[in-house]
């Protein structure tokens, strides 16, 4: 879910860290705490029980949507190759 | 939710399957720790489609089936009690206690019992019912816990007497070792659990990997997801190589989630802890610091556990071990159904006899 507005310090745990996530319109507060990084306006989070626990640049999730779709096109390649021989 | 659905989509897992059927070479034994694994696996039509040669057990990793008799006793003791509230989430409402009644009977009976979706929502309970004490069912893994230790955090940050945890919490490599130290469970790798291992890191498991000679491979929970760890684990399965690969880097790196980690060392300390069909393991699980006791609820309460019996001929202790399946349990489908469970492997969705009832009947 991406991030749209930040609040708090993440040195300070009394400053309720909290950022505001969109998916689809959908928008939602998740609690900061805990984690791994520190997110920028436009990072992605990945969510569990009301607490983000991992933060992804844009290009980390674009990279990975595309590891998966490479994947799936070097087997199909794979496959052009051996029906050919 | 654009970008999951990318991971869902079936032009996508039928690639990965050829690739998977490709790399097979020999047959081979796969624990799958975590519940929410089986239950994918289960959902997405993958356990008919996977190669023969595989074969999916299912392990210990799911935190309400694990989750003691006398643990479920006791929490249906603090259930009783005046001026007390539970707040949970959701699994844990019907599993029975050694009577055979639930937190679900005792609702019905007065009892005061609110299923959360956060832990933090446990606090707004407290602000809302400033006269009771609101007890929050800690049970989980590494993933829910740093989460309630932040909330423990925040309630003696913002001066909230009425609230406690108990905290029934577990860690993951320890079950895994005892597990593996038993010479009949013979696996040859392991799907490691994509949440868990965001918190503790995907370098974690290898220990396992060098003691054990394991494929471990981290892997999250989509189909595709899934076929690709299993399409890694497959080729060092070929290859004759045991080490610890991560197919989730999307939401899991090699080291730990510091932050998470931190907070969880600040609130709580490691603790023997009984594990249902497991019995007790040492420092498995994770008790609320001295300094800290006013926030937990088995020393505010004085619980003291007794020992339960667990239901008579529930099997989920040989399941859980991976020796048995839901169908050799003599209830299974009998006595013990979704709708009427006898034990926690029934009554959890991420439950092994849950997810063979539902979608193999
Ligand atoms: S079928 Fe019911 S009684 Fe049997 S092992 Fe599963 S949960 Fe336990
Ligand atoms: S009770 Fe069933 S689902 Fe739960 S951990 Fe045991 S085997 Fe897995």
């Amino acid at each position: 879910m991406k991030v749209i507005e930040i609040q708090g310090d993440p040195d300070d745990f009394l400053s309720g860290q909290i950022a505001l996530v969109d998916a689809d319109g959908i928008r939602k507060e998740t609690r900061l705490d805990i984690v791994d990084r520190w997110p920028d306006l436009g990072d992605y989070l990945i969510i569990h029980a009301g607490f983000a626990i991992h933060t992804l640049d844009p290009q980390e999730a674009e990279t990975n949507i595309r590891l998966m779709r490479e994947m799936a096109e070097k087997v199909e390649a794979a496959e052009a190759v051996e029906q050919r021989t | 939710m654009k970008y999951l659905d990318e991971f869902r989509d079936q032009t996508l897992a039928e690639p990965l399957l050829k690739e998977l059927r490709r790399s097979v070479t020999k047959p081979f034994r796969v624990m799958e720790v975590c519940g929410t694994h089986t239950m994918s696996i289960f959902r997405s039509g993958l356990r008919t489609l996977l190669p023969e040669e595989i074969e999916l057990i299912s392990g210990p990793g799911c935190p309400v089936c694990v989750t003691s008799a006398s643990h479920i006793d006791a929490i249906l003791a603090m259930a009783e009690l005046q001026n007390t509230r539970i707040a949970l989430f959701g699994d844990l409402f019907r599993v029975p206690g050694s009577n055979g009644l639930s937190l679900a009977n005792a609702s019905s009976q007065g009892a005061k019992v609110d299923i959360v979706y956060s832990p933090m929502d446990s606090l707004n309970l407290a602000r809302k019912y400033p006269e009771e004490l609101i007890v929050f069912l800690g049970v989980g893994f590494e993933t829910t816990t740093p989460g309630i230790a932040a909330t423990i955090l925040a309630a003696k940050n913002s001066a909230l007497d009425n609230f406690a945890v108990f905290s029934t919490h577990k860690t993951m490599p320890p079950p895994l070792l005892a597990l593996l130290d038993d010479p009949e469970l013979q696996i040859d790798g392991l799907l490691c659990p994509g949440h868990v291992s965001s918190i503790i890191g995907a370098g974690a498991y290898q220990p396992l990997a060098d003691t054990y000679k394991l494929a471990c491979v981290v892997g999250g929970f989509e189909p595709a997801d899934i076929l690709q760890a299993l399409i890694l684990m497959a080729r060092q399965i070929a290859n004759g190589e045991a080490r610890v690969e991560n197919a989730y880097t999307r939401a899991v790196r090699w080291e730990e989630n510091s932050r998470a980690q931190q907070m969880v060392r600040a609130i709580f300390k490691t603790a023997d802890m009984e594990w249902r069909g497991l019995g007790v393991i040492p420092e498995s699980g994770l008790a609320i610091r001295e300094e800290y006791s006013h926030y937990d609820a088995e020393r505010r309460l004085n619980i003291k556990l007794t020992p339960a019996t667990e239901p008579k001929g529930c099997r989920c202790g040989e399941i859980l071990k991976g020796k048995e399946v839901p169908s050799q349990c003599p209830l299974y489908g009998k006595r013990c159904t979704p709708g009427n469970p006898v034990g926690p492997c029934m009554v959890s969705s991420e439950g092994t006899c849950a997810a063979f009832f539902k979608y193999t009947q």
